[in-house]
């Protein structure tokens, strides 16, 4: 306790409400780096909360549920790929139009779910771990999605860093007329990029229907999409980055209520406005070490790529 | 054209006018028009506004057309949607949220002939009524079964905009706790918006954290009922819908607006041509503000004593905001035995004394 704020709760907190916005940033971040800009993760997450809200109360399982809310994102980026990849539409213009085709079909596709309760998505028993002072709370008392994220984060970290899809993927996201040159397939890679993108930005969604909210409501992402594309950006395009982000973002979020709670008199537009403010200064200090352009991102970036050229 | 034919066309014009519109009117449907503020499937607010457009249509048939715009934001976009209902021949449009006030004035000045009914709203025109409900009713109930109930001796509120109707909804849930459990305190934590499910989860969790074992809320969706189930030993109140899916515990009572009278009783007067722009704020005893059954998880005396201040609501012999009272900063407000006067409840900017929240500014 610190003032009057359970600084264990703040953090246990923070990492269920961080949780959607991470898993989106994770594929975002990952479509980037293959030179693709997709705006609309906004649309691919609200279709990721109703496709898997939908399938968790049909089946009655939480796991088939996120399932098939990484596939109704998947379906959806595939056809953002589609549309920029093959037919060479303006990516940012696409992107854009994605999110409102998620909006509305979303809210089109979820009338028969409104105020239909999903099946609870389980708490991990670690058994006695959870019962350690601090630190079991901390880390051992979530549901198994919030490890999922951590996992993913980790797993995408390592395969840029180390693995050699890595390395073709960051190639054609810098330059993609030379790793065409040398054979690799452009369009492909960033075929798989986007599914990727597409699956964590549904899973994230379903995680805000299924276990943060839990309930489907039309346009209940409320902006978490933008957040999560501000986010890449904030963390240079690394995976480690997007960690802090995300879990900064929704720190400032989660203590803006607990100091309400504790009855703390500071203005509530200011706090409320807090979370956006540190992002942006977080932004602007990052950038401002990283003066060397360390912080550009790749060098292909939301540029089409046709073979022929 | 020449101007005799002119004249004479104009002429027959005016005499279909005349002769011809009051059977026209009665040909055609009456067109209502709703705007909400957000979706009719919040399971709230704006669900139980269009549960009473439903039973208009219920009632009058092919009498009536109705037409809603939901999720409308309280800004330019309430007066462009206002706007176009009116454009569509709407001849009665009810407004169904507090930060639409302007943008009703607005439009209804440009539309003289369209009848508009702004809910909880403070500003009247020759074509704009307003209406309310007395909801604060329902929170001293609440109030009542939460002081009784809390066993930590803390109650937690989310409130949406810090507007007086919220503020009532506070102060009344504070008394009456207070009269039950001289040891009650309060925290307030405001999300300012009404319809937030993320947030309103949030808010309810550091609430929670900080000890409370009480989450009222003036926001519009479940998503504070269901963090209170995962908790455990946390219960809460139903807010403008029943939200019995939650029941019987964690929802344990309920406040429920219940428009269908009123819309009933206002569209009938501009079928009979008798409608009047006025000021309608109607409580339990009119039937605008229902309480949602007390479930088995209040102790019987306790849900008894609620429903004995209730039916002295009903009665009109009990008014929740009866001296002595005094406001937070410490000076004296309703002496004792004093009821409070509508226009001071209308215009509600202050905390009652012990309230140790601070109001923002």
């Amino acid at each position: 306790m610190i003032g009057g704020i359970d600084i264990v709760t703040l953090i246990a907190m923070l990492m269920t409400a961080s949780t959607p916005v991470l898993l989106a940033a994770t594929g975002e971040l990952v479509v980037e780096r293959s030179g693709v800009l997709n705006l609309g993760v906004e649309g691919m997450m609200v279709m990721g909360a109703i496709g898997g809200f939908a399938a968790a109360v049909a089946t009655g399982s939480p796991v088939l549920g996120f399932i098939a809310a990484a596939l109704s994102g998947v379906v959806l980026a595939l056809l953002f790929g589609l549309l920029t990849q093959v037919f060479l539409s303006n990516q940012v213009a696409t992107g854009l139009a994605l999110t409102l085709f998620g909006l509305g079909l979303s809210a089109l596709l979820g009338k028969p779910f409104e105020g239909v309760r999903p099946p609870p998505t389980t708490k991990l028993d670690f058994g006695p771990l959870s019962d350690i002072p601090v630190l079991g709370r901390i880390l051992f008392s979530h549901d198994w999605v919030v490890y999922l994220s951590l996992i993913l984060c980790a797993a995408t970290w390592a395969f840029l860093k180390f693995a050699r899809g890595g390395l073709i993927l960051k190639a054609v996201g810098e330059n993609h007329d030379a790793a065409h040159g040398l054979g690799y397939r452009v369009v492909a890679v960033r075929f798989m990029a986007l599914a990727y993108g597409g699956a964590l930005a549904g899973i994230g969604g379903a995680y805000l229907s299924l276990v943060r909210v839990p309930q489907w409501t039309e346009g209940m992402t409320a902006g978490a999409g933008w957040i999560a594309l501000a986010i890449v950006v904030f963390a240079s395009w690394r995976p480690e980055r997007a960690l802090i982000g995300a879990y900064l973002f929704g720190g400032i979020t989660a203590l803006q209520l607990q100091l309400q709670a504790a009855g703390y008199a500071i203005p509530v537009h200011l706090l409320s406005m807090a979370p956006y403010l540190v992002t942006i200064l977080a932004l602007v200090l990052l950038s401002a070490m990283h003066r060397n352009g360390a912080q550009a991102g790749p060098g292909s970036l939301g540029k089409s790529f046709h073979a022929s050229r | 054209m020449k101007r005799r034919t002119f004249l004479a066309s104009s002429a027959a014009m005016a005499g279909i006018a005349a002769s011809g519109a009051p059977a026209f009117a009665q040909a055609d449907p009456l067109k209502v028009g709703f705007i909400y503020v957000g979706p009719v499937g919040d399971m709230g607010w704006s669900y139980q506004h269009d549960q009473g457009r439903q039973a208009l249509e219920a009632e009058f048939g092919d009498k009536i057309q109705t037409k809603f715009i939901e999720s409308v934001p309280e800004g330019p976009d309430a007066e462009r949607s206002l706007t176009s209902l009116a454009l569509e021949g709407h001849e009665l449009i009810f407004a169904t949220s507090f930060g639409y006030m302007d943008a009703v004035q607005n439009v209804a000045k440009k539309f003289p002939n369209v009848k508009f009914e702004h809910a909880t709203g403070y500003k009247r025109a020759e074509n704009v009524g307003t209406y309310d409900a007395r909801f604060y009713q329902g929170r001293a109930v609440q109030g009542t079964i939460a002081g009784r109930m809390t066993k930590s001796n803390k109650i937690g509120y989310i409130g949406s905009f810090p507007i007086p109707e919220c503020i009532q909804g506070i102060n009344a849930a504070y008394i009456h706790a207070k009269k039950v459990n001289p040891d009650v305190e309060m925290s307030v934590v405001w999300i300012n918006s009404w319809f937030d499910p993320a947030k309103e989860a949030d808010a309810a969790g550091a609430l929670i954290a900080s000890g409370v074992d009480v989450v009222m809320q003036h926001t519009d969706s479940t998503a504070p009922q269901a963090k209170a189930q995962e908790a455990g030993n946390v219960i809460t109140f139903g807010q403008a819908s029943d939200m019995s899916n939650f029941a019987p515990k964690p929802r344990v009572t309920s406040t429920i607006d219940n428009w269908a009278p009123y819309y009933k009783k206002r569209v009938q007067a501009v079928l009979d041509g008798t409608w009047e722009s006025d000021a309608t704020w109607g409580g339990i005893d009119t039937g605008m503000v229902e309480i949602g059954e007390i479930t088995d998880a209040v102790p019987a005396e306790v849900k008894e004593e609620a429903e004995a201040l209730i039916e002295s609501m009903r009665t009109g012999e009990y008014h929740p905001f009866t001296g002595p009272l005094k406001k937070q900063d410490g000076s004296d407000w309703l002496a004792d035995g004093e009821v409070a006067d509508d226009g001071t409840l209308a215009g509600m900017n202050f905390y009652v004394d012990g309230i140790t929240a601070e109001m923002p500014s």
